[in-house]
């Protein structure tokens, strides 16, 4: 399938060779294209996030700030305020917590029209270390009342999420990464809607629900299991952490009544959380696990060592299924009882 | 004063190692913030060879002079620096980057020997700097902390924030430079968001200013020397350089903020550094 939408170039079958911020870049160019109303702003990171391939089609329409994260929120608040709609990207962790307050007060509290593409999600900065790591972002702007907060799977994913959030009015947290994250969809021909999990495989016999990067590697691993060990594992993308979509959560509940969340992300607040709560007020038992960055602050290295230390890849998720599976669970309960 | 020409030779001599140093370390690790490394190594070296007060063999000693890279990116630089000036052995500059070793592209102060203070996120360093150097005067203690901040740095609040409370509190046990390489990430730093009159702003801020050729060894002993005869406040060097310095491929091109040295790269980039030495 290829693209034409506003003359658009680039085919799908790009998406091997372009990064999730490359393929940003050319979404928003093109949606440039369409809506005059739509701003560039960063802050010394044009080139590094992409946002500056739209700065380059529309220099008028593109500002940049230099290494000033608060004035840049601050910035793009005021424009959306006289009904402009601002992209503003800059690294995950400085969107987060560099300019945490302007985006909470200005933008998230007066529910402006602003969309914070964030890159270099999770560890993906790998060797920069934790100083450009973002483990902590998605439990910080999940607390923001008006805020929706999106973490796409793959580059294609990343072109859906950047042009269904003009739909949404009001502020919007894409977190995308850094690198040649592998593709996860062939096309986008696929069913994409925001607070909508995608089921990437079928399953009965547990529930790994991730968003980002993790969602290729736990497809891997429900592959392998269901060839090989013939265990059923339903792999939920939660590509909206939130609202987060609590129908898929209780079906999963009740379907598999085993779940293990996945994320490039602080066990501590981000979709493992937003998980456990759901299951929490459902009032019904299920084992489950968090999984992602311990409560400590991740070491330096290549993103895909990083993975595999903290065994969010392929072998991290099928050690952990493996683990959850073996926990005596439903011997000890009357599931029918219970619900 | 002029330096004796033999320590302007020797600090010359080291400030080439580092440089070649830095090139090495770049080639191995894949890639690193060379640029900006290359620009302050002339004030990285005259720092640790001539006025910093420290005792490499006791890193944690509590008399020590301080020193602070605001600009934290530039890792690469003062890793090299930290290994010629005995902290620990060159060797050890092989494992730059690499998953989980000591050394990463931003030094952690925890992981790090002879790291005062972790940094990376710009616009954090000189506020650190200003404690250590209030802390000092708490404890009746007689230690200088020195900072290094990037000019693009600059465009960050924080810094501004900082400058106000130095003066405030008449810190005249701090100095500061300030590596003002005229380049940032997105290019040229008047071009991306302008800084100047820099100096005014640094002297409306009630800092003393020198401003001086971030190359040239008298110069810049000048402004230090300034600096420990100066009992009123917060000293800011200006240090006019150039990015890349050393390197005729590098010098001044805003893409060699980071950048790798694959293939023959690094032959070249050795070479030109020899050749302009
Ligand atoms: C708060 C923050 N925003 C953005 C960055 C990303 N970043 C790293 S280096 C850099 C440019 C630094 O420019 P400058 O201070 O002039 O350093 P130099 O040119 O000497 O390398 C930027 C924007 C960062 N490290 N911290």
């Amino acid at each position: 399938m290829s693209t034409t939408e506003g003359g658009l170039t680039w085919t799908v079958y790009d998406a091997d060779k372009l990064t999730q911020r490359e393929i940003y870049g050319l979404v928003l160019t093109e949606m440039g294209e369409r809506h005059p109303e739509i701003v560039g702003l960063s802050a010394d990171l044009a080139k590094s996030t992409k946002i500056g391939t739209f700065g380059e089609r529309f220099p008028e329409r593109f500002f940049n700030f230099g290494i000033a994260e608060q004035n840049l929120f601050g910035v793009a608040a005021g424009m959306a305020k006289a009904g402009l709609v601002p992209f503003v990207s800059t690294f995950s962790s400085f969107a987060s917590m560099r300019a945490c307050e302007f985006l909470r007060t200005d933008v998230c509290y007066q529910n402006l029209n602003v969309k914070v593409i964030a890159t270099h999600g999770g560890t993906s900065f790998g060797s920069a270390g934790a100083t450009h790591h973002s483990t902590e972002d998605l439990s910080i702007v999940r607390a923001f009342a008006n805020l929706t907060v999106i973490v796409p799977a793959d580059g294609i994913e990343t072109a859906r999420a950047v042009r269904a959030c003009m739909e949404i009015a009001g502020p919007v947290y894409i977190r995308i990464g850094r690198g040649f994250e592998p593709r996860v969809y062939d096309s986008e021909d696929y069913p994409f809607e925001i607070g909508q999990a995608v089921e990437m495989c079928p399953g009965t016999d547990l529930t790994v629900i991730c968003c980002g990067p993790v969602v290729y590697h736990a497809v891997q691993a429900a592959k392998i299991l269901r060839e090989e060990q013939r265990v059923s594992v339903r792999v939920l993308n939660m590509h909206t952490i939130k609202p987060i979509d609590e129908a898929a959560i209780l079906r999963a509940v009740a379907d598999t009544r085993r779940i293990v969340t996945f994320e490039d992300h602080s066990v501590i607040g981000g979709l493992g959380t937003a998980v456990a709560d759901v299951i929490a007020a459902s009032g019904k038992g299920c084992a489950f696990e968090k999984a992602g960055i311990p409560d400590e602050f991740s070491m330096h290295g290549y993103p895909e060592d990083l993975m595999h230390h903290y065994k969010i890849d392929t072998d991290g998720i099928l050690e952990k299924i493996g683990e959850v599976l073996g926990r005596d669970f439903e011997a000890d309960e009357d599931w029918e009882d219970e619900v | 004063m002029p330096l004796p020409a033999e320590e302007r030779a020797r600090l010359k001599r080291i400030a080439f190692e580092i440089r070649q140093q830095i090139v090495d370390v770049t080639a191995w690790s894949g890639g690193a913030h060379i640029g900006g490394a290359l620009s302050m190594t002339d004030i990285l070296t005259i720092l640790y060879f001539k006025y910093l007060n420290i005792e490499p063999a006791q890193p944690d000693w509590p008399d020590r002079d301080r020193f602070v890279l605001s600009k934290g990116h530039g890792g690469v630089g003062h890793a090299v620096a930290l290994a010629h000036r005995g902290y620990f052995p060159k060797e050890d500059l092989r494992e730059f980057n690499a998953t989980g070793s000591k050394l990463g592209m931003h030094l952690d102060s925890r992981k790090a020997v002879g790291v005062d203070v972790s940094t990376g996120s710009m616009g954090h360093g000189l506020s650190q700097a200003v404690g250590l150097a209030l802390a000092a005067r708490v404890l009746r203690k007689n230690w200088r902390t020195y900072c290094i901040v990037g000019d693009g740095e600059s465009n960050e609040g924080s810094i501004w924030e900082a400058a106000m409370a130095a003066h405030h509190y008449k810190l005249a046990n701090l100095t500061a430079f300030c590596d003002r390489n005229h380049m940032m990430i997105d290019g040229l730093t008047e071009e991306v968001m302008g800084l100047e009159p820099l100096a005014a702003k640094w002297t409306a801020f009630g800092w003393q200013v020198r401003s001086v050729n971030g190359h040239d060894f008298d110069e810049l002993a000048d402004a230090v020397e300034f600096a420990l005869a100066n009992a009123d406040g917060p000293v800011m060097i200006i240090a006019d350089t150039v990015k890349g310095k050393g390197v005729d491929f590098m010098e001044n091109d805003p893409a060699w903020h980071y950048g790798g040295l694959g293939g023959e790269l690094l032959a070249k980039a050795r070479a030109s550094l020899e050749r302009m030495a």
